[in-house]
């Protein structure tokens, strides 16, 4: 980053005493902030859901249109997609390029699963008639559940072009500050998950 | 194949758009026929456009506020003139269909267009400058951010010739704003300009909090940090906070104008009030994300004019945080009308009444401040003056609002009109002009001519209180808001002396914009060689004036609070250091191009030309790609290169 002098490295930069952090923890920190600002907005979607879950305006409820056993199958994808992301991550840590390629590709793997159960569970509701325009109700189950499926889709390309750089670069610096900050928004995507997970399908059904 | 466009959506038949919409394009078209002439295009490209340093965006971005200023106010006059007239039998000049478009507009582009740049604005150029470091932490960002903004404020001026802008107010509640009763694209036009440059505004709050809790010059502790940065880590995360809430409410908006939802409609299970409650969520912040950057700089002039530091830094600190959390939790105050029943009412109307207490330390920490220092009746030091006398004033009405009961009455009424442009023109207004006064020289080399510029403070001060006192008056008499026709004769009066108020505020403006000019023309009288035209006392003060790209050749080492008097109090000379290499980002012309797609995007989401939506989406996308791939974004300057800009500058600060 900038010249900082005779002052030592060691000091908790930063905080105060030393001077500016080194990029690494720079990059991460703002990508932190830019998470929180994404959960921000998934709040108020999940807000949206809860006032709005029971206006259903005579249409299908959740109990009647959610099957729990695919949204079971759905989740451990999901989950385990976040576990191979992690030892993808600690590979590249760990510069071993060959490994990171294995855990990225079951990452995108299990991810396209996960989205094309979402997918399938999204046109199935939509050729019953209880499409996002049928209710209340399903306007904000289609719009907080989809937005999360647009953020695995997003997260699913990016996988792609950072294998690509992995690939043409190799794991310098940038390149590994950039994998750190997918692997943040990837387990974030995981968080927000199991928030769907309670309160959409396992409270809906009831 | 162009959606919704057609010949017949230019306002033909209506003069007023027309003209001044010709008028706009007329001034376009010869500034970029002189650029054309002059051959500026390579500097401007070169040295602005593609710029990412944070003082070049800083200024853009109060450029951008300033001329969005000129828009907002045209409108302001326009509506007082209409009330000032339309009264009994007689109706005006302003059809109710073009009023309502005013008024929305108007209170549009004064939040999002001209109060929010200009405060991003002044942070951009002072923030790092104070910290002691040379760009905030995410350059490109803060590129792409601006030009963001710059988009948004280019698609509503775009709706006064193609198209019409929104009827439903700067806060577009649905029903209202929902397709039933606004099928045309005036919502679509707001919502898709406010979601970009809302992006813009986002990013910025990343951006600097990250610069400030990541990025400060070595021993600048968090309880060293001037009190201007404070305000704007607390400004920006609210932003944090806050903005996506908004980006979510709108996303909701969209999506039940687009795709036939049910978030916000009358049938099918929508709730209206969820979108009041949303929006202001995001709204009541809003306000503080304004004032607190202005509570900043009245700070730093408060103790810069009266030549001795600051009262109670801590409690202003405190006080700071204490606002910033408490924001997030009076919202409904907004509406207390809308029947969420007495308990709730009740929390609401004591946390508002609470919010007023760190405001109340804040004034009296000023007052102390001020408190038998030398005060120095500069320009700056005027517009402090006035905001504490107004800003009270304004503070007060609010707290009286604050009472349930009373805002039962209030509600909607001029006297709400009168209580939030107290608060912002007293003090955002006056806080973004005292900013200005205040760092203008340190971002040109030259003071501003300070007659004109108390010219323009007593006009300013002088019509805020002659276009908003009666406005108190008629609110309390039962005037409501937005009233296009007076159908009560008796309010004629009062509106005319508001009108009187508003031509003398036009007085003001004339009087900025000619001390601009004329200081601009007097620049070589005027130089600032010390680099420190006002004795101040921050790290800002302790470079150049301009500073060069990377603000400190060597980055200061901080010991105290005010740490540049405290460097002049112990008369440190210039101590001869070796210079080393310093890496800056490199110019990226990323934000330029962002905006670019972002603009023919928004327009044909607006217009509903899918063909160029995917066309616009692909092309942002290969831009974050090409930018994504790219490693170099830094330059190099040579140690030598560096010593011999130093040795250059002239009489160069006291210390450094």
């Amino acid at each position: 980053m900038a010249t900082i002098g005779a002052v030592p490295i060691d000091l908790a930069r930063g905080r105060g005493g030393g001077g500016p952090a080194p990029t690494r923890i720079v990059v991460a920190y703002g990508f932190w902030i830019f998470i929180l600002s994404d959960m921000v907005m998934f709040s108020a979607l999940f807000a949206a859901y809860a006032v709005l879950s029971g206006n259903t305006a005579g249409g299908p409820t959740g109990a009647e249109l959610f099957d729990l056993r695919n949204v079971f199958i759905e989740t451990m994808c999901l989950l385990l997609s976040s576990y191979t992301a992690g030892l993808g991550a600690l590979s590249a840590e760990r510069r071993q390029p060959g490994r990171f390629l294995i855990f990225a590709g079951l990452t995108f793997v299990l991810g396209a699963a996960f989205l094309f159960i979402e997918i399938t569970e999204f046109a199935g509701m939509v050729r019953q008639g209880a499409g996002p325009s049928r209710s209340a109700f399903l306007s904000a189950f289609f719009t907080l559940v989809g937005t999360h499926g647009a953020h695995v889709a997003m997260g699913l390309l990016w996988l792609i072009y950072l294998v690509a750089q992995v690939i043409v670069k190799g794991l310098r610096p940038a390149v590994l500050r950039r994998l750190l900050c997918f692997s943040l928004f990837w387990h974030a995507l995981d968080i927000v998950w199991v928030g769907v997970f309670t309160l959409v399908y396992l409270m809906g059904v009831q | 194949m162009l959606g919704k466009l057609s010949w017949s959506v230019i306002p033909w038949n209506e003069p007023l758009p027309l003209l001044s919409g010709g008028v706009v394009v007329i001034v376009i078209l010869a500034v970029l026929a002189l650029v054309t002439i002059k051959g500026w295009w390579p500097y401007l490209w070169r040295e602005w456009l593609t710029s990412v340093d944070h003082k070049r965006i800083g200024v853009m971005y109060v450029l951008l506020g300033l001329v969005m200023l000129l828009r907002g106010f045209a409108d302001a006059i326009m509506m007082r003139t209409q009330q000032a007239i339309a009264v009994g039998d007689a109706q005006g000049y302003l059809p109710p269909e073009h009023y309502d478009q005013i008024f929305s507009a108007h209170g549009t582009i004064m939040i999002f267009f001209v109060a929010m740049p200009l405060v991003i604005g002044l942070m951009n150029f002072a923030v790092p400058l104070q910290l002691g470091v040379r760009d905030v932490a995410f350059p490109v960002l803060n590129s792409v951010s601006f030009w963001l903004t710059a988009t948004g404020a280019l698609l509503v001026n775009l709706s006064l010739v193609i198209g019409n802008f929104s009827r439903a107010s700067w806060w577009g509640y649905p029903p209202l704003s929902g397709l039933e009763f606004s099928p045309d694209v005036g919502v679509d036009y707001y919502l898709w300009s406010l979601q970009i440059s809302g992006i813009g505004t986002l990013l910025t709050g990343v951006n600097f909090v990250t610069t400030i809790l990541k990025l400060r010059a070595p021993g600048m502790t968090y309880f060293r940090m001037p009190v201007f940065c404070w305000t704007a880590l607390a400004t920006n995360l609210l932003i944090v906070a806050t903005f996506p809430i908004l980006t979510a409410t709108f996303v909701m908006l969209l999506l039940d104008r687009y795709l036939g939802m049910h978030f916000f409609t009358n049938d099918a299970g929508g709730n209206q009030m969820m979108y009041v409650n949303l929006f202001w969520a995001w709204g009541h912040p809003e306000v503080y994300i304004l004032i607190l950057p202005a509570f900043g700089i009245f700070s730093e002039v408060a103790a810069t004019f009266s030549g001795k530091g600051l009262f109670s830094y801590r409690s202003m600190v405190l006080a700071t945080l204490g606002i910033c959390v408490l924001s997030l939790m009076v919202w409904l105050h907004h509406f207390f009308t809308m029947g969420a029943g007495a308990d709730v009412n009740a929390v609401f109307g004591i946390m508002s009444t609470i919010i007023a207490v760190p405001t109340g330390v804040k004034v009296f920490n000023w007052l102390f401040t001020i408190f038998r220092g030398r005060v120095v009746f500069r320009t700056p030091a005027l517009y402090l003056v006035g905001f504490m006398v107004t800003f009270v004033i304004g503070g007060l009405t609010g707290v009286l609002l604050a009472v349930p009961p009373v805002d039962f009455v209030l509600h909607n009424s001029a006297f709400l009109v009168a209580h939030f442009h107290n608060v912002i023109i007293g003090g955002v207004v006056f806080g973004v002009f005292a900013g200005y006064n205040y760092w203008f020289p340190k971002a040109f080399g030259f003071t501003l001519d300070e007659r004109l510029g108390k010219a323009g403070f007593w006009c300013w001060l002088i019509g805020f209180y002659l276009a908003f006192m009666p406005l108190y008056g008629l609110g309390l008499m039962g005037m409501t808001r937005r009233l296009q026709h007076i159908a009560e004769p008796s309010w004629q009066p009062l509106l005319l002396v508001a009108e009187a108020g508003a031509i003398v505020i036009f007085v003001g403006v004339l009087c900025q914009i000619a001390q601009l000019y004329v200081s601009i023309r007097t620049r070589e009288s005027r130089r600032d060689l010390t680099g420190d035209p006002w004795d101040g006392r921050t790290l800002e003060w302790a470079t150049s004036s301009p500073p060069p790209a990377y603000n400190f050749a060597v980055l200061p080492r901080v010991e105290t609070i005010d740490a540049f008097s405290e460097v002049k109090r112990r008369g440190l000379g210039r101590v001869e250091v070796t210079y080393e290499a310093i890496h800056m980002p490199r110019n990226s012309p990323t934000g330029f191009v962002t905006a670019f797609f972002a603009v023919v995007t928004g327009f044909a989401l607006i217009w509903h030309i899918w063909w160029i939506v995917i066309l616009g989406l692909l092309a942002a996308a290969v831009t974050i790609l090409v930018f994504g791939w790219s490693d170099e974004r830094e330059r190099e300057i040579p140690a030598a290169e560096v010593a011999q800009m130093e040795r250059a500058r002239p009489g160069l600060g006291r210390a450094a």
